[in-house]
């Protein structure tokens, strides 16, 4: 349940959300999270749901200590408004009894805070691919009905590749069926399959990883995204200039002692 | 994994389980029959002594200006030989819960016996709004958020303010730089915006996170606009010792609460809680 943090609730109509779902390496989460930190967006408020392992820290994307003391919690939203753009991040993993009531409460969650269109951004296993998939970019993205069109041109023309259908039995030729496969991809599938039969416009972005340090990873799902929405603009010379947020420190834990060396 | 210094750290897989779970779609009727007992059985409920339900159902909601929840065996120790000690303080209450690790399930409808794992709501004779919940049971991830709604929501929330005390491993604590026992143990605060009064410890710093009760508590909390803070304990000692309790003392001091506190510690439940310290049946004892 969305919980306002103002007075008011705020107003996403006709808003992009951007969302990640937690999957293979957390790298939907960690490009949201470049997002948020780049774009300065300013938190709206929480979701506030039972489907999510509770967690509590303080602000992740403080610039020092005047802004440190704010609670974040596993899953909040942040807004820009003149960018017309909104991202959901969640941070901790779904539980696994509930993965469907949280779907059923992200999706209604979605559609009556009258988003345009929303990108999940998502990650699969990279030693599920198969010949043809290790050959070609690791970046994949996925259309419902109600976004093709004109999309599914920009994204063409930005050579961008869907992901492909795999049949359900490899080797039978007489077999026609094709099936959407996304191991290590969470809720990404359901998500995309729901978002399809309640015709909303759903893009899903994907990166073949494998788990580790998946900073690289995220960079490059972020820069991905950029080429589509241009959330910056990118400089003539060098990549766009993202910018780490303060939680990403320490990621290997903490300080040696001085004395060993 | 081993790490470049030769220490191996169990770490776990963060990669999400192979979506075909979800292919599930078809359940059938006993499969839903099964989960719904399930969810049954794993349901939190709040039990009140007779005198407070009473007080409960009249009103709706508990009136209560300050909450404390004490979680993990030093914040609990702490409160029993701190402040449960003196004479003020009687039980009012329990949370009955069933998990893997908390099988209580043989006396669901009982109290749990003093130095039995469990949650224990106790209320102060001279201001009945001052009540203190020890925890010393596991939760389970599923039904914490379930707890921290279900306790909250049975208090008014106006005028409430709740203290959060938990302690962790000093292990678990991130700092660029290197941390000797010496600094340990140490408070770290986390507060929800509503909070306003003054801290007399550092906040917790980035990346640390809290995970838990405490963190489905202060969630709780945030969304409710009530005043929350947590303090956590960091304490290089596995079992639960006075040193780590003595350190939770100015938590409650410069707190506006009423809470009386013992100046030094009731010997007897000190002793009691830090037993498993001892050395127990190696040669010489």
């Amino acid at each position: 349940m969305f919980m306002s943090t103002g007075e008011r609730a705020p107003s996403f109509t006709g808003f992009t959300l951007i969302t990640p779902a937690v999957s293979v390496g957390n790298v939907g989460q960690l490009a949201a999270d470049l997002i948020i930190s780049t774009l300065d967006m300013v938190r709206v408020g929480h979701f506030h749901t039972d489907c999510l392992i509770p967690m509590a820290g303080n602000n992740p994307y403080s610039s020092g200590e005047e802004d440190a003391a704010l609670l974040s919690t596993n899953a909040e939203v942040y807004c820009r408004g003149d960018l017309q753009l909104a991202v959901l991040q969640i941070r901790t993993p779904i539980l696994p009894t509930k993965t469907k009531s949280f779907r059923k409460t992200l999706l209604s969650w979605i559609k009556t805070s009258g988003f345009s269109r929303t990108v999940l951004l998502s990650s699969c296993h990279a030693h599920h691919r198969d010949d043809q998939q290790l050959l070609t970019s690791p970046l994949r993205y996925l259309l419902t009905p109600a976004l093709q069109g004109d999309t599914e041109g920009t994204l063409q023309r930005l050579g961008w590749r869907e992901m492909e259908r795999v049949s359900a039995f490899p080797g039978v030729t007489d077999s026609d069926r094709q099936r959407l496969y996304i191991p290590g991809g969470g809720v990404t599938k359901a998500l995309y399959n729901s978002g399809c039969s309640e015709n909303m416009s759903m893009a899903v972005l994907l990166l073949f990883c494998s788990e580790g340090d998946n900073i690289p990873d995220a960079f490059t799902l972020v820069n991905h995204l950029n080429d589509w929405l241009h959330l910056l603009d990118k400089p003539v010379q060098g990549s766009v200039p993202w910018r780490i947020p303060s939680s990403w420190r320490l990621l290997f834990g903490s300080g040696v002692p001085p004395m060993i060396f | 994994m081993a790490t470049f210094f030769g220490e191996v750290l169990s770490v776990y897989s963060r990669a999400v389980e192979e979506d075909d779970y979800d292919d599930a779609e078809e359940e059938n009727e006993e499969d839903l029959q099964i989960r719904r007992e399930i969810e049954e059985k794993r349901e939190v409920h709040i039990k009140w002594c007779p005198e407070v339900s009473k007080a409960v159902e009249s009103s709706e909601k508990l009136q209560c200006s300050d909450l404390i929840i004490a979680v993990g065996p030093n914040a609990a120790g702490f409160v029993s030989a701190y402040v449960l000690s003196s004479e003020g303080w009687t039980q009012v209450g329990w949370v009955s819960l069933w998990n893997e690790r908390s099988r209580g399930s043989t006396r669901l409808d009982t109290t749990p016996l003093p130095g039995e794992p469990g949650c224990v709501f106790y209320q102060q004779k001279s201001c009945p709004s001052v009540l203190i919940c020890q925890c010393t049971c596991y939760i389970a991830e599923d039904q914490l958020f379930q707890w921290a709604e279900k306790v909250l929501g049975s208090m008014q929330s106006r005028g409430l303010s709740v203290t959060v005390l938990s302690d962790s491993p000093l292990a678990e604590y991130k700092t660029p730089h290197y941390v000797n026992g010496n600094a340990a143990p140490f408070l770290r605060a986390l507060k929800t915006s509503t909070f306003t009064d003054n801290l007399h410890c550092p906040l917790l710093e980035q990346p640390n996170i809290i995970t838990g009760l405490p963190a489905a508590v202060l969630n709780q909390c945030q969304v409710q606009h009530v005043p929350a803070v947590l303090f956590q304990c960091f304490s290089d000692v596995i079992h639960p010792d006075s040193v780590t309790m003595e350190t939770y003392k100015p938590t409650l001091s410069c707190l506006r609460t009423q809470v009386k506190l013992d100046t030094s510690p009731n010997m007897e439940i000190l002793q009691k809680l830090t037993r498993v310290n001892d050395a127990h049946g190696n040669l010489y004892t």
